[in-house]
């Protein structure tokens, strides 16, 4: 039932978005529905083109479900595309050092992303725990440090042989790369990692004490540090974790999708991540089928490039309208919900009425 | 004006609140809405500010029928609502929070508002700096604010839903006052209280709810026991407290030097025996807190020591381990969570709780501790659901059973007479189990019921260490106004 009224609202949101999509298709003279079957083909038409998507849903999926935990702890972790960066730079760095057979390269580039996408975002943490920087405000500067530190290493000790250019360093042997399937760009360690993600914290946040006192912390920091919650640790802790889930994102797209260093490395997961997380409504399971719609509009839209020379960007505009219509879908649907609470089994609701 | 209330109905979800109240309130009335716990009193009043919307009835005011939608229309029809929790805007100053409410214009005349919000205060005689943040006055302080904004924005018809309850005792008189002269310039003053001598002392009608029904309207002067069948259905037995064997100290406090954003507490030694209770009075921001906060490791002294059982711990967790345990006094603000519900709440009080919660079982313990504590809600129910008392009994429920040191303030705020004789006998059998009690109360008759010894609190120092079984409330005021006595 709640779960019908959820999938109403959401389907109204999108019908929205949409609609809107289109209006902006048609005022700057695109075909929309040309537009919109390309978008649907050029995402799951083919096996190549599922492949691919899933190869961006992957990401996705841990840089949101590891803000469904900072969320949840009441943290504004907006830092996410720095830690993916800081991901895939200790991931990198494992993988141009560290010889050896494929799945110990595997465990080590994830450990090494995972490492560093906390450490990333247990600054950002302990910046506001002690520092009383806002977590928002110190995430975006520590994102900002992240780039840079991309490019300096991408055209300083990290730059190709003789060339000295942003366009990333040497691909890295390919004992380091994420073994993909045969003429597909898709790794099944990229994806079963991010399912495996999605189940663990799914089971934290709903049946653990640790979970359950971490929202304690995110709904009202000051009566669960009376209850004896220690709320710094906690605070902490959800960073490390969302930290590290964003890592991962940040190692699979560094040795599973683009198989070296590049400044854009972070594919934007971590922002779109916040939308995700969003439209999820701080609900676990509803990330894996949202990052996969926001995944086909993202693979997708580069077909509008192609093909209709439309900006890519195009798919960024859908994905924004659609979470504004969901969020607000949401806001419309709770209010009501309350109201029919209260009016439900009342006597005949009759209005205050004017004389 | 008259306002008339007219079958007024609500309901959430499977609880009727008001089940069809009718209400009539002269112009220059004071009217006292008396209730037991969850009796539906500030449903029905949160209808009439706007803050709900009934699901049936009607709202006239002086013959004419209102259609409120909001607190705004309210507001604007004249009727002002003062909550149980004053909805200050805590980081704004004084100042700011009377205007941010203010209809009218998109620049704010400052100046102007200022000098009005002074106008007011000293024509009350409120003592309020503009400047000061709202978060560092007392809830006394706090109500006064929001009483003269109301009038301010033009309340004709004044709520206020147990203002009573965490104010000092010259706070109150100087309400008692303002309330009175307000009355008498034709004010319509609706009064909610669970403190009998409060509404026969102010009010001329009272009206008593039960269970969301009206259960009888009476002229005052009537008899207490009469008003307490009409709100109980019964009559109440306060039992009075049976001594214990005091054992050896559990709190011990010596030459400590507190300091909190209120008051600076110089040089206090006080101890707190096992099965003592020890009752702080005084005026708000006296020095009470700081104790109460200090003995729970939540400040630290600036000099001096705090032994528990003869040791010392340090942080507010080693405070916890070795037994302690602190009730404040905000519900809402620092002791229960918002948008959890009452399981979540069991579960997350109960030290033993194993990493994988069990919430099928979760869910039955707290259906149990719901009956055991008489908690009006389900084990879904979210703590800003309940009504106020129930929420204070949810705080108790959730106390560890086995406790070396309780500190409390104002232990039974917002409860009904027969909840707070209820709540103190469970806190009274703790002392069986050599439990030391310290609490800070406002109400005096709380202080000399419970407390073997009352420590009497004035501009952080404590004046004077009472007998309760010798001392009176007379002396107790005089002190708390910081007369010692004539030795
Ligand atoms: N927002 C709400 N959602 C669900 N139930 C509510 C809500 N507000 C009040 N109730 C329920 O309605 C009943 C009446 O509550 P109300 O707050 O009016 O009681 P009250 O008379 O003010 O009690 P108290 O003296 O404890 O403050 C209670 O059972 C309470 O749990
Ligand atoms: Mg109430």
């Amino acid at each position: 039932m709640n779960f019908a009224r959820r999938f109403a609202s959401s389907l109204v949101a999108i019908v929205a978005a949409l609609a809107v999509a289109i209006g902006l298709m048609l005022l700057v003279d695109a075909p929309p529905f040309e537009a919109l079957k390309l978008l649907v083909e050029g995402s799951v038409g083919s096996d190549v083109k599922i492949a691919d998507t899933f190869m961006a849903w992957a990401p996705l999926v841990l840089t949101s479900t590891g803000l469904i935990v900072t969320f949840a702890a009441g943290l504004w972790n907006i830092g996410v595309e720095g830690q993916v960066m800081a991901g895939a730079i200790a991931a990198s760095w494992v993988a141009r050092t560290v010889d050896g057979p494929v799945w110990l390269l595997i465990v080590l580039t994830m450990l090494a992303g995972m490492i560093g996408g906390a450490l990333w975002a247990l600054l950002a943490g302990v910046l506001k725990v002690y520092g009383r920087v806002n977590e928002i405000f110190g995430g975006l500067g520590l994102t900002f440090v992240a780039q840079a530190l991309i490019t300096y290493l991408v055209i300083g000790p990290w730059k190709r042989p003789g060339v000295a250019s942003t366009s990333g360093t040497e691909p890295f042997p390919e004992h380091a790369w994420l073994p993909t399937l045969p003429g597909l760009r898709i790794s099944l360690v990229a994806v079963g990692v991010a399912l495996v993600a999605v189940i663990i914290i799914y089971f934290m946040l709903r049946g653990t004490r640790f979970g359950l006192r971490l929202k304690a912390v995110g709904k009202n920091s000051r009566s669960a540090y009376l209850l004896g919650i220690p709320t710094t640790r906690y605070m902490l802790a959800a960073f490390a974790i969302g930290g590290a889930l964003a890592g991962l994102a940040g190692t699979i797209q560094a040795t599973g999708f683009l198989h070296r260093l590049v400044p854009a490395v972070s594919g934007g997961y971590g922002y779109l991540g916040i939308l995700v997380a969003l439209l999820a409504n701080s609900s676990t399971i509803w990330v894996p089928p949202v990052s996969f719609f926001f995944a086909m509009i993202s693979v997708g839209s580069t077909q509008l490039q192609l093909r209709l020379n439309l900006d890519s960007s195009l798919g960024g505009v859908l994905q924004g309208v659609l979470v504004l219509f969901t969020l607000l879908a949401q806001g419309w649907q709770s209010r009501r919900i309350a109201r029919e609470a209260a009016e439900a089994s009342a006597a005949p609701p009759v209005k205050l009425v004017e004389s | 004006m008259s306002l008339e209330l007219r079958d007024i109905r609500k309901r959430f979800g499977p609880v009727q609140a008001n089940d069809g109240v009718s209400l009539t309130v002269e112009a220059g009335e004071l009217h006292g809405l008396l209730g037991e716990n969850g009796a539906g009193k500030s449903t029905l009043m949160k209808i009439l500010s706007g803050f709900y919307t009934a699901d049936s009835g009607e709202i006239v005011l002086d013959g004419r029928t209102l259609d409120i939608r909001g607190p705004g229309d309210a507001i604007e029809a004249g009727i002002g609502m003062l909550h149980q929790d004053p909805l200050v805007f805590l980081p704004f100053t004084a100042l700011d929070s009377f205007i941010a409410g203010s209809p009218g214009g998109f620049v704010i005349d400052r100046r102007q508002a200022r000098k009005e919000m002074m106008e007011l205060a000293e024509r009350f005689g409120f003592d309020l700096d503009p400047n000061a943040p709202a978060r560092e006055f007392t809830i006394g302080a706090r109500q006064q604010l929001e009483i003269i904004r109301l009038l301010w924005l033009g309340a004709r018809v004044l709520i206020l839903d147990e203002p009573t309850t965490g104010i000092s005792a010259t706070q109150r008189e100087r309400l008692f006052e303002t309330l009175k002269q307000l009355a008498s310039e034709g004010m319509s003053v609706i009064f909610v209280s669970h403190k009998l001598e409060e509404v026969e002392e102010l009010c001329s009608r009272v009206t008593v709810l039960r269970q969301g029904r009206v259960t009888g309207e009476r002229e005052l002067p009537c008899p207490a026991d009469e008003l307490v069948e009409l709100m109980f259905g019964k009559s109440v037995v306060i039992q009075t407290k049976e001594p214990v064997e005091l054992g050896k100290p559990v709190l011990e406090v010596q030459h400590a030097t507190l300091e909190d954003e209120l008051v600076t507490v110089r040089d206090l030694s006080l101890s707190v025996r096992e099965g003592e209770v020890v009752g702080l009075a005084g005026l708000e921001g006296s020095g009470q807190r700081a104790l109460l906060r200090a003995a729970a490791g939540l400040l630290k002294p600036r000099s001096g020591t705090i032994r528990i059982d003869g040791r010392t711990p340090r942080t507010y967790h080693e405070f916890l381990d070795v037994g302690v345990h602190y009730l404040p006094a905000g519900r809402l603000e620092e002791g229960l969570l918002q948008g959890m519900t009452i399981t979540e709440h069991f579960v997350l009080a109960d030290e033993s709780t194993p990493f994988f919660v069990d919430w099928d079982e979760a869910e039955q313990q707290a259906a149990e501790e719901i009956r055991a504590h008489f908690i009006k809600g389900r084990p879904d129910s979210n703590a800003e659901e309940l009504s106020g008392g129930n929420q204070q009994r949810l705080l108790l429920a959730m106390l560890p059973d086995h406790l070396r040191l309780l500190l409390m303030q104002h232990p039974t705020r917002g409860l009904d007479i027969e909840s707070a004789a209820w709540v103190w006998e469970q806190l009274l059998a703790r002392r069986h189990d050599g439990t030391a009690i310290m609490f800070a109360s406002s109400d005096l008759d709380e202080l000399l019921m419970y407390s073997d010894r009352i420590a009497v609190f004035f501009s952080g120092e404590v004046i004077d260490i009472l007998d309760a079984r010798t001392a009176t409330v007379e002396q107790l005021g005089y002190l708390i106004g910081g007369v010692r006595a004539a030795s």
